[in-house]
């Protein structure tokens, strides 16, 4: 048996699922180390946020293993240490939650149970708020925000752990290219300046050539894992999507 | 002190009525916003088979509703978990499986509609000392619980996946939610009867939503319209001869209608 890792936040090895006699993912071997910001994209049906979800422990495996800051993520209940920032969490404008009262609710889980936040959290959630510029939304209510308000005040949330380690879902789906660049640079930030870990799932491949650090693709096997300069080149991208695909760089 | 407070039973059952007026809103926020509304009317339905076990056999009634509706919760919870079924689906089992059950029980106890009367429309001024304690204490114990356990039924309420990835017991919280609403019916039943039980939780909890400015709020303006709705029902049941459990929310409903009519809230913004 291999010795765990200490210095990967992040390691599949041979990760499988198969559901209902098909093969969602196929042998999946992946690690993410401390800095990295991991690129994963891949066509769609390509398990994507399911590869996401196993790494998160709510979708079990067929097989393999996944390890969560050296520990199997079974075992693993650290989870302060990372944040999670789902696939277009679908809010109702009537949820009657102000922006800081959904970012202090990222602390309950490292609270604990039978434990009031304490006078940190406070200072925690406007730290968060500040990081994602949305300090002056914190009373507006959540569902009246628009799409990229709502995406940054669930990163806050993510953030006011102060996570190690962040993965994203297809974070920029529904947001308007300006905000998006925003989004990037936010990124971007939290990942040289804040040491934050990334992982961010995306289909926007233009995104992954100058934001990600290390690009994996994806198409229920790993094709790719590397630089993303070594791979973005349109024959190789046409290879993995099965179709001609020509990349339009936008900045980020 | 006012004439229909001179009354032992008159103060009996304002207290017991404010009691449940301040648990049930604090529980139907949570329902009504994971749309589980229909958990309240279910647990009340199945409830009405221990009511019926108890008048056949000839212990406490109110006993009787607590267990069933505990087990009951209980099961619907694992049902509903399960994901066999969609939701609303294992919950439309157990109402009418519930119902049917006490139906089939009281055919064997007849005599004792008047009794069944009180427990299906409700019966808050014939509140009994110690029927007064029951609501008290179990009111203490759902009250207590939702402060306690207040930020991760937040957690879970805003999104169940987050809560799981943020490394909360989200079954063990939904399974609480459900048992502390299988309580909350059994307290409310004495006030408002069975048939209206879903009504205390749901409709003081609507309304607060049109005017709420943050969850907080939103808790607090709930509490605040079901001891509004349960004060002006019991002095219009009293001054009018009415029956208390309707009068209590038709005025909750008043106030529905009426907060429906002005809101400029979120709900009138958006819907």
């Amino acid at each position: 048996m291999r010795l765990v890792d200490m210095s990967a936040l992040v390691e599949l090895r041979e990760v499988s699922l198969q559901s209902e006699g098909e093969v969602i993912l196929d042998r999946i071997n992946l690690r993410v180390e401390q800095g990295d910001f991991l690129g994963i994209i891949g066509p769609n049906g390509a398990g994507k946020t399911t590869l996401l979800r196993i790494i998160l422990g709510l979708q079990p495996l067929s097989s393999g293993t996944v390890i969560l800051f050296g520990q199997p993520v079974e075992t693993f209940r650290d989870w302060a240490r990372l944040g999670y920032i789902p696939q277009r969490v679908a809010l109702d404008p009537r949820f009657p939650a102000t922006v800081a009262e959904v970012v202090a609710s990222g602390l309950t889980g490292r609270t604990g149970l039978f434990r009031s936040p304490g006078p940190d959290a406070a200072r925690a959630v406007e730290e968060a708020l500040q990081l994602v510029g949305m300090a002056h939304h914190r009373q507006r209510l959540v569902g009246r925000l628009s799409v990229g308000q709502q995406q940054r005040a669930l990163i806050a949330r993510a953030l006011v752990t102060r996570p190690e380690l962040l993965l994203l879902d297809e974070p920029t789906g529904g947001i308007d290219p300006e905000a998006q660049e925003q989004f990037y640079e936010l990124l971007q930030t939290l990942n040289r300046s804040h040491a934050v870990t990334l992982i961010l799932v995306t289909h926007d491949i233009a995104v992954v050539g100058s934001a990600v650090r290390k690009l994996a693709c994806l198409n229920r096997r790993l094709v790719f894992h590397g630089e993303p300069k070594e791979f973005l080149s349109d024959a190789a991208l046409s290879s993995l999507y099965g179709a001609p695909v020509h990349l339009l760089s936008h900045r980020h | 002190m006012p004439e229909f407070l001179q009354y032992g039973f008159m103060l009996r059952a304002l207290i017991a009525g404010l009691a449940v007026a301040a648990i049930c809103p604090a529980i139907g926020l949570f329902l009504v916003l994971r749309r589980l509304s229909l958990i309240a009317d279910t647990l009340a339905h199945v409830s009405l088979g221990g009511v019926a076990l108890g008048l056949l056999l000839g212990f406490p009634p109110t006993l009787g509703a607590l267990g069933v509706a505990l087990v009951g919760a209980a099961g619907i919870e694992r049902l509903r978990a399960s994901g066999r079924l969609p939701g609303e689906a294992a919950l439309a089992i157990f109402l009418s499986g519930g119902f049917a059950v006490a139906v089939v029980l009281l055919s064997f106890a007849r005599g004792f509609n008047a009794d069944l009367f009180a427990y299906l429309f409700g019966s808050l001024l014939t509140v009994s000392p110690l029927d007064l304690l029951l609501i008290l204490g179990l009111g203490a114990l759902v009250g207590g619980t939702v402060v306690l356990f207040y930020k991760e039924l937040f957690a879970i309420t805003f999104n169940e996946e987050l809560a799981r990835v943020a490394g909360i017991p989200v079954g063990a919280i939904n399974l609480l939610l459900t048992l502390l609403t299988a309580l909350t019916v059994v307290i409310a039943m004495r006030v408002v009867g069975i048939l209206l039980v879903s009504a205390m939780l749901v409709i003081p909890t609507v309304t607060a939503l049109q005017l709420s400015r943050s969850f907080r709020s939103a808790l607090t303006l709930a509490v605040l319209f079901a001891l509004a709705a349960v004060l002006g029902g019991l002095i219009a049941a009293y001054y009018l001869n009415l029956a208390a459990g309707g009068a209590i929310v038709l005025v909750a409903l008043a106030f529905f209608a009426g907060v429906s009519l002005v809101s400029r809230g979120p709900a009138h913004q958006n819907a």
